[in-house]
């Protein structure tokens, strides 16, 4: 590589000499260009379309009446039901556009059905605590961690890593030990504190923070700025966009919590939707795909406000070192 | 530490006399408080981080080393023998690791194939990072039942197949359950390691391609000598990324079937749920260990071939 770096190097100085040279690469003719742009386009397109349709089709279902819903699926769902039910098809029928657009399941999910209101709101209560402290105290530690020197910080920041990097099967041991020594087991607590320090958002944060020019920094010292100063009015708000792309990322991935509700709470009236939408009973299949869809509202409207942000903050995370 | 921060403020102000004066009045002021604020900021933080992941981690190292909590007899290694004995822990080991050996290397490869299609100059280029991009932010919940038409037995898929003379499947409960959790896995992951290596696409220097170009250059050279080189440290993290993901996939699994699904779906972290109800503490914590030591390894093989090859080009 090393050679060919600095045969372009070479290349670089004569470059005038050797520009000339006819391009050893054949051209493509204009045409046939079209023609590999347009395959690929539609190969994009045909992706494009398997990555939303599962989404899609929850969402049309979510406006199909009850009944149509157990005519159309009830073959899979109402294996344990007795009895059975008189719109039970031979066959499933996936529908995109409902034969009626209704409403009905919604109404009966946000005023009939207090259970799956109760499970959102547990959600809400498990994830919303966890984001806004991770977000505190990960944008302190980050600018630490962007401000200081030395092999201390060097060898923390490296403990953060790996344990950002273990996975649940891991990490929900010393979760599970520690709550049990608290006595916080089968608390929202037990989940919620973990939460909040793990180390995914001080990870980012400190990245970022770490490209914040050191001039800009040592202008606002020459100008009397505090530490704290600095922090409050330098990097907080040149941080605001990662913060908010960060919060995206947490936000999504405790949203899909089912690892720690599973082994951290035994009571099950405790447990956010993510785990109790699976749980739903095929009486009620009528009703899942509303709750299906109203769980997932809050992070499509996050996605649909905050792409932009949500793809700079994944660009942000690639990368391990540096 | 108190030296050190004080000396750097000197040499920023002692460019200056008048500002160094100001300086010291102001500082001395607020020194303490003000000096100490860096260290302060990792204080939170790193409690948290020693109080719920590291001093319970050592515990938990303590724990794997004992007999039982009570009695404190030090057996060395005979919790991992007997876990390693095991053969739930066995089968839940080998599917997690099939599955991340199959899922991992799919992911690293078409989420790059995807990322090169958007970086084609196609149309519609945003409209299509927003539709790949759409799986990740749609909870697994919500999307569950959907799978569970398409891959029921009596489902979507099969309705399908049947229509080209397959026999039915019973997909969620045969061998061919990897299957559908490896193509449920890319679904929602392949968008976010796109960007991932769309950002690293954009970030290769735009002149050593185009000297390339100039000197003749195939597009296939292009893309093994030089794209693949800068784009390594983006393969490492995402490799990473996938790998730890794949972990994760447990969720979709227990969505789809519950606490006891068919053979090949037994995942680790089914084992681990399983023990947890046991509240057998040497059985998860020599478990628990022993995964963290394999991640450790695999990371650290990760990291050394990735160092190896990409060494030129790093800055």
């Amino acid at each position: 590589m090393s050679e060919l770096v600095k045969n372009i190097g070479e290349a670089e100085n004569t470059l005038p000499r050797s520009r000339p040279k006819v391009p050893l690469k054949v051209r493509l003719s204009k045409k046939k260009q079209k023609l590999i742009m347009a395959v690929l386009t539609l190969f994009a397109a045909v992706s494009a379309v398997i990555f939303l349709m599962p989404t899609v089709l929850t969402i049309a279902n979510s406006f199909m009446s009850a009944s149509e819903i157990n005519a159309n699926y009830g073959v899979i769902f109402a294996e344990s039901e007795e009895g059975g039910k008189e719109y039970i098809a031979e066959k499933i029928n996936l529908k995109f556009i409902p034969d009626m657009v209704s409403f009905s399941q919604y109404y009966t999910v946000l005023f009939k059905s207090p259970d799956y209101l109760l499970k959102f709101w547990n959600s809400v209560i498990l994830v919303v605590p966890i984001v806004v402290f991770q977000l505190v105290t990960a944008s302190l530690a980050a600018y630490s961690f962007a401000r200081l020197k030395g092999r201390l910080k060097e060898l923390i920041f490296f403990v953060y890593i790996v344990v950002m990097l273990m996975p649940y099967q891991v990490t929900l041991v010393p979760n599970y030990l520690i709550s049990d020594w608290l006595h916080i087991l089968n608390t929202r607590a037990a989940i919620i504190l973990p939460g909040i320090f793990t180390p995914f958002a001080v990870f980012i944060l400190s990245k970022i923070m770490r490209r914040i020019p050191v001039s800009l920094i040592e202008a606002a010292q020459l100008d009397g700025a505090g530490e704290f100063q600095i922090f409050a009015h330098i990097c907080m708000p040149l941080c605001k966009s990662a913060l908010f792309s960060v919060a995206i990322l947490v936000f999504i991935d405790y949203w899909n919590m089912v690892e720690q509700p599973l082994v951290l709470l035994s009571d099950t009236n405790l447990y956010p939707l993510s785990v109790f939408l699976s749980q739903i009973n095929s009486g009620e299949i009528g009703l899942a795909f509303a709750v299906a869809t109203i769980y997932m509202i809050p992070t499509l409207l996050m996605f649909l406000y905050g792409e932009d942000y949500l793809v700079e903050g994944i660009a942000y995370s690639g990368g391990i070192k540096g | 530490m108190k030296n050190k921060v004080l000396k750097s403020d000197n040499v920023s102000a002692a460019q200056n006399k008048n500002v160094k004066t100001v300086k010291k009045k102001r500082s001395r002021k607020s020194f303490t408080a003000d000096a100490y604020f860096p260290y302060l900021c990792l204080l939170p933080s790193l409690v948290g981080v020693l109080v719920f992941f590291i001093v319970p981690f050592f515990v938990i190292i303590f724990y794997s080393m004992v007999d039982n909590p009570i009695n404190k007899d030090f057996v060395f290694l005979d919790n991992y023998i007997s876990v390693l004995k095991n053969t739930a822990f066995k089968r839940a080991a080998l599917n997690t690791l099939t599955f991340s050996a199959i899922s991992v290397p799919l992911a690293v490869v078409l989420s790059m194939l995807l990322a090169m299609l958007l970086d084609c100059k196609i149309p519609f280029v945003s409209q299509f990072r927003t539709s790949f991009l759409c799986p990740m932010m749609v909870p697994v919940a919500s999307i569950v039942l959907i799978w569970q038409v398409i891959f029921h037995y009596n489902g979507a898929l099969n309705d399908i197949l049947s229509n080209f003379g397959v026999d039915k499947i019973d997909w969620l409960k045969s061998t061919k359950g990897q299957i559908v959790i490896v193509v449920l896995f890319l679904w929602k992951n392949l968008g976010y390691n796109m960007i991932l290596f769309l950002s690293a696409l954009n970030n290769i220097p735009k002149d050593i391609i185009e000297v390339a170009t100039l000197e003749g250059a195939g597009s296939f050279y292009k893309f093994f000598r030089i794209k693949l080189r800068y784009l390594s440290p983006t393969i490492l993290f995402v490799a990473i990324l996938s790998l730890i993901n794949s972990f994760k996939v447990f969720r979709e699994i227990y969505l789809l079937t519950g606490d006891y699904p068919f053979d090949s779906l037994y995942m680790l972290q089914h084992f681990m749920n399983n023990t947890f109800r046991n509240i057998d503490y040497q059985k998860l914590s020599s478990a628990a260990i022993l995964m963290a030591i394999v991640m450790v390894i695999i990371i650290g093989i990760l990291f050394i071939a990735e160092n190896k090859f990409g060494e030129d080009v790093e800055d």
